[in-house]
C-alpha cells in the first residue's frame, strides 16, 4: 500500500475509482446471492483491449485489498504476456504483493484454467470471460435467452449436446462445457477445459466471473453444487490423458502440447506451471525432465 | 378418435383486438371441441392471423377471454397463466405449424435435434431414447430416417413442413395451430402434405385451428369454418355447408372466386 | 315403428347476393317420413329440387325453415337447428351420403378410402380393411386396383369406390344421390343387391335414381317433389 501512496500518486488504489468499485461490488454481491445468474454491470473502459481480461481485471480491482496477495495465470501459466501484464498492472496501481504460488495467493485471476492445487476458503478465483451466455449460439436473441434463463427452459442446451453426439458419437465439447449451478441456472464456466469442471463443484473458494465486453458478472459461492450437463447414456467425463507430464511425471494434471522442434517433435507438460515446478522441486521427474537440482547448477 | 360430445377444449369469448383505430378482430366467440378441426378463412388482412395469435396467447386481447381445458381437466383463462405456464403449455400440449418453416424450425440444428428439442425441454435426458423417438417420427412424416442428422437447410420445402409437424407432435399435443401450412408449396407437394396432416389429425385425435386463405385446404382438413372479413366473423358453420351453400354475400364471393374448391 | 327421418314444413331457397340479390326458392312445405328398412325415392323432373332436399337433410345445405328430425336410435336431432358438431356426429354414426361423383384427395389408394370411412364409423382398423375389401369385391372392382389411387380410374370404377365408401359404415340411414348413373348393367345389379341386403337389415334409404328400372326395383315409395314447388323466380 505504501508503495502506491509513495510511488504512484495519481492512481486511485487498484485503478478504478471508489464509486465504480462500489457499483461492481454490488453486482458481485447480487451474483453471489443468485448463483450462476448473469448480473449486468456498467463495465468500464480499461487500459487494455477487450479480450485481454477487462472483465476479470474489473472484478479483481473491486475486491482487492491492500493485504491481498495476487496471482494471475493465463492458460495455467504465470509467465505469459497477459498474466505478466495484469500482475504488473496491479503491482503498479495497487501496490499489492503478487505471487506465482497458488497456496499463497488470496486472489487468483485466471484465463482459461483452474489451478491444480485445491483452492481454500480464504481464496477467490476470478475468471476472465469472453462470452457469458451459454445459449448464445443456439438462440442469438438476448431478450429470448434471458427469458429462457428466467423460466429455466434449458432444453436447448441439451439440443447442443445432442448435436455433438449425433455428429461425433460423443459430446465433443472440451472447453466452456456448460454447467448447472445450484440446480437452477445454466452457466458457461468461461473457456476452461472440461477437465477443470469438477473442481468448480463444492469448491471452498469463492468463484467470480467477469465479462468486460459483455458487461456481465456471475458467481459460484463457496460449497455450491455445480453439475456438468450430460445424458444418462452419455455421462459427462473429464478429459483424461494417456501419458504423464513429460517434465514432472504428474498423471492427474491438465497437459499442454509443446512443439519442441520443426521435425514433429513434441511433448506434453502440465499447463499449470506452478504445479509442475512444485512437483519437480519435490523431486518428481518426467521422461523428458531433468532433476531440479541439476538444472539449477 | 374424435370425440365431439366432450366439453370444449378451447373457448373464445368475445375476443377483440384493436391496432389504434384499426380493428384486428372484433367480438369473436366460438368453442373448439377435442379432435375438431376449425378453419379460419378470409383474405389477407381479414384478421385471421390476429385471431390465431390471440387464441394461442401470443397476443393479449383488448376484450374477451380464451379459456383452455388443461390436461388435468381444469379450464383456465389463458390470460391468468404465468409466462412460464403458458410457454410450458405451448411446447407440450400445443403445436405450431408456421407457413415459413424457418419460423418453426431451428435451421442450424439437425432434423433429430429439432424433433428432440421438446423432449429434452420436458426433461428427457436419454440420448438413445430421444434418437429412437426422433426416428419414429421421421418415418411417420415420411422422411427417410437416414436424413436424421441433416439440417433443415438441406431439406425441400415439403420436407421442412413435415419436419415441423414431427417436431410439434413429439410431445403428443392436443391442439395444433396451423398458419397456412401448405402455403408456397408446389401443388403436388401440397396434396401429399395435406394427406399426411389429415391422417395424423384423425389418428391422434388432434384439435386444430387452421388459418388459410385456400378454401380447398379448408375443405379437405376442417370440420368447421369461420369466415372472416375486416376483423369480424361474418359466417360460420359446417365446412361443406359454408362452401356449398354460402349465405353471406362475401362468402358467396369467396367461394365463387375459386376454381372448383 | 318410429321413422328414421321425419321432414316437416321444409323450405329451401337460394339468395344470390352476387346476382342482384335474386331470391330463388327451390322447395316449400316438404313433408314426408322414411321408416327403418324402407327405401323412399324422390321423383320429378330435373331442377325440381330433389338434390336440394337430400343436401338439406345431410346438413350440406342450410334449410330456410321447417324441421328435419333424424332418429339415431337413442335421441332425435333436428338437422336444421343442430350444431355443426352434432351434424358431424350424425354423419359419423347414423347418416351416410353417396354422391354422384367421387371426390377425394389425390394419392390415397381405393381400399384405404373405403377403409377410412369404416374406421370413421367406429370399425377397428383390421375389420375396417376387411369390410372395405368385401365391398369392393362385391362391386366388382378388380383387386389389382385396390391399392391404387382412383384418380386414374374410369368413371364407373370411381363411382364404385364411392359407393363402397358410402356403404362402409353401418349407418341406419343412407342418402343416395344417383349412385348408379355411371354404372353398367352388371354393376347396377350389384348395387341393387347391396341396397336390398341393407334394407333387410333395417337400413333406411332416401334416394334419387334417374334409371327407371333401378328406381322401380329399389323403391318402396316414390315421392313426386313437384308438389313442393314454390312460385319460381321472385325478384327480391
Amino acid at each position: 500500500m505504501s508503495r502506491t501512496a509513495e510511488n504512484y500518486r495519481g492512481y486511485n488504489f487498484a485503478y478504478l475509482d471508489e464509486q465504480t468499485k462500489r457499483m461492481i461490488r454490488r453486482a458481485i454481491l447480487k451474483a453471489i446471492a443468485i448463483p450462476g445468474y448473469q448480473v449486468p454491470f456498467a463495465s468500464r473502459e480499461m487500459p487494455m483491449p477487450y479480450g485481454w481480461g477487462t472483465g476479470g481485471v474489473q472484478v479483481t480491482a473491486a475486491i482487492l485489498g491492500p493485504t491481498d496477495v495476487l496471482k494471475v495465470i493465463d492458460q495455467g501459466a504465470d509467465d505469459t504476456t497477459n498474466a505478466v501484464s495484469i500482475r504488473q498492472f496491479f503491482e503498479k496501481t495497487a501496490g499489492v504483493e503478487t505471487t506465482t504460488e497458488t497456496e499463497k495467493a488470496t486472489v487468483i485471476q485466471t484465463r482459461h484454467r483452474i489451478p491444480e492445487a485445491k483452492l481454500q476458503a480464504h481464496q477467490v478465483l476470478v475468471y476472465q470471460v469472453p462470452i457469458p451466455e451459454p445459449l448464445r449460439f443456439l438462440e442469438p436473441r438476448e431478450t429470448e435467452t434471458r427469458t429462457l434463463h428466467a423460466l429455466a427452459e434449458y432444453g436447448l442446451m441439451h439440443v447442443r449436446l445432442y448435436e455433438d453426439i449425433a455428429q461425433h458419437g460423443h459430446i465433443a465439447k472440451t472447453y466452456a462445457y456448460p454447467v448447472l449451478v445450484a440446480d437452477r441456472y445454466v452457466m458457461d464456466p468461461s473457456p476452461i477445459p472440461k477437465f477443470d469442471n469438477p473442481k468448480m463443484h463444492e469448491s471452498a473458494a469463492l468463484q467470480l466471473f467477469g465479462a468486460g465486453r459483455e458487461k456481465r458478472i456471475y458467481a459460484i459461492p463457496p460449497h455450491t453444487k455445480v453439475v456438468s450437463l450430460d445424458f444418462e447414456d452419455h455421462p459427462f467425463e473429464a478429459t483424461k490423458f494417456d501419458q504423464p507430464c513429460a517434465l514432472c511425471g504428474a498423471t492427474d494434471s491438465y497437459l499442454d502440447e509443446v512443439i519442441t522442434d520443426d521435425r514433429g517433435g513434441r511433448m506434453f507438460v502440465c499447463s499449470d506451471t506452478h504445479h509442475c515446478e512444485t512437483r519437480r522441486a519435490e523431486g518428481h521427474v518426467g521422461t523428458l525432465g531433468t532433476p531440479v537440482t541439476e538444472a539449477a547448477e | 378418435m374424435t370425440n365431439l360430445s366432450a366439453s370444449p377444449l378451447l373457448v373464445a369469448e368475445g375476443l377483440s383486438k384493436f391496432y389504434g383505430l384499426r380493428i384486428g378482430c372484433r367480438n369473436v366467440s366460438f368453442a373448439l371441441e377435442p379432435g375438431e378441426v376449425l378453419a379460419i378463412v378470409g383474405e389477407s388482412g381479414s384478421g385471421k392471423t390476429t385471431l390465431l395469435n390471440l387464441l394461442s396467447g401470443q397476443l393479449a386481447p383488448d376484450a374477451g377471454a380464451v379459456r383452455y381445458r388443461m390436461r388435468d381437466g381444469e379450464t383456465k383463462n389463458l390470460l391468468d397463466l404465468t409466462e412460464a405456464e403458458r410457454r410450458f403449455l405451448a411446447r407440450t400440449d400445443w403445436g405450431f405449424v408456421h407457413q415459413d418453416a424457418r419460423n418453426g424450425l431451428r435451421m442450424g440444428v439437425s432434423a433429430g435435434g429439432n424433433i428432440g428439442e421438446r423432449l429434452m425441454g420436458v426433461g428427457d435426458r436419454h440420448y438413445g431414447r430421444i434418437r429412437e423417438t426422433a426416428q419414429g417420427w421421421l418415418s411417420r412424416v415420411e422422411i427417410d430416417i437416414s436424413r436424421i442428422d441433416d439440417k433443415p437447410t438441406q431439406f425441400s420445402g415439403g420436407m421442412r413442413q413435415r419436419l415441423q409437424i414431427a417436431r410439434n407432435l413429439v410431445t403428443h399435443p392436443r391442439l395444433v395451430f396451423m398458419d397456412e401450412p401448405t402455403g408456397g408449396l408446389d401443388v403436388s407437394v401440397q396434396a401429399r402434405l395435406l394427406d399426411l396432416i389429415r391422417g395424423l389429425v384423425a389418428d391422434l385425435g388432434l384439435a386444430v385451428v387452421l388459418v388459410t386463405h385456400d378454401l380447398s385446404v379448408a375443405r379437405l382438413l376442417s370440420h368447421r369454418i369461420l369466415v372472416m372479413k375486416d376483423g369480424h366473423v361474418i359466417e360460420a358453420g359446417l365446412t361443406d355447408r359454408v362452401l356449398d351453400d354460402p349465405q353471406e354475400a362475401y362468402t358467396q364471393l369467396l367461394v365463387s372466386s375459386v376454381l372448383a374448391a | 315403428m318410429n321413422p328414421v327421418l321425419q321432414v316437416s314444413g321444409l323450405a329451401k331457397a337460394f339468395h344470390l347476393h352476387l346476382h342482384g340479390g335474386k331470391h330463388l326458392p327451390v322447395v316449400e312445405g316438404v313433408d314426408f317420413i322414411v321408416l327403418p328398412g324402407e327405401c323412399v325415392v324422390l321423383g320429378g323432373p330435373s331442377g325440381a329440387g330433389k338434390s336440394s332436399i337430400l343436401k338439406a337433410i345431410y346438413g350440406n345445405y342450410l334449410a330456410n325453415s321447417g324441421a328435419i328430425i333424424l332418429d339415431d336410435g337413442e335421441k332425435r336431432v333436428d338437422v336444421v337447428t343442430a350444431s355443426p358438431g352434432a351434424i358431424i356426429a350424425l354423419r359419423r354414426h347414423m347418416m351416410g351420403y353417396v354422391s354422384q361423383f367421387l371426390r377425394v384427395i389425390p394419392r390415397v389408394p381405393a381400399l384405404e378410402i373405403v377403409a377410412e370411412a369404416a374406421r370413421a364409423a367406429g370399425f377397428p382398423p383390421d375389420e375396417a380393411r376387411e369390410r372395405a375389401g368385401r365391398l369392393l369385391a362385391h362391386l366388382n372392382l378388380p383387386e389389382r386396383l385396390w391399392n391404387l389411387p382412383p384418380a386414374t380410374f374410369s368413371g364407373g370404377e370411381q363411382q364404385r369406390v364411392n359407393i363402397a365408401r358410402g356403404f362402409a359404415g353401418n349407418h341406419r340411414f343412407l342418402i343416395l344421390d344417383e349412385p348408379t348413373a355411371s354404372l353398367d348393367a352388371k354393376n347396377r345389379e350389384a348395387v341393387i343387391a347391396l341396397i336390398a341386403e341393407r334394407k333387410a337389415q333395417g337400413t333406411a334409404f332416401l334416394g334419387i335414381f334417374h334409371d327407371q328400372d333401378v328406381r322401380e326395383r329399389v323403391a318402396d315409395r316414390i315421392l313426386d317433389v313437384t308438389r313442393f314447388s314454390p312460385m319460381r323466380e321472385i325478384a327480391a
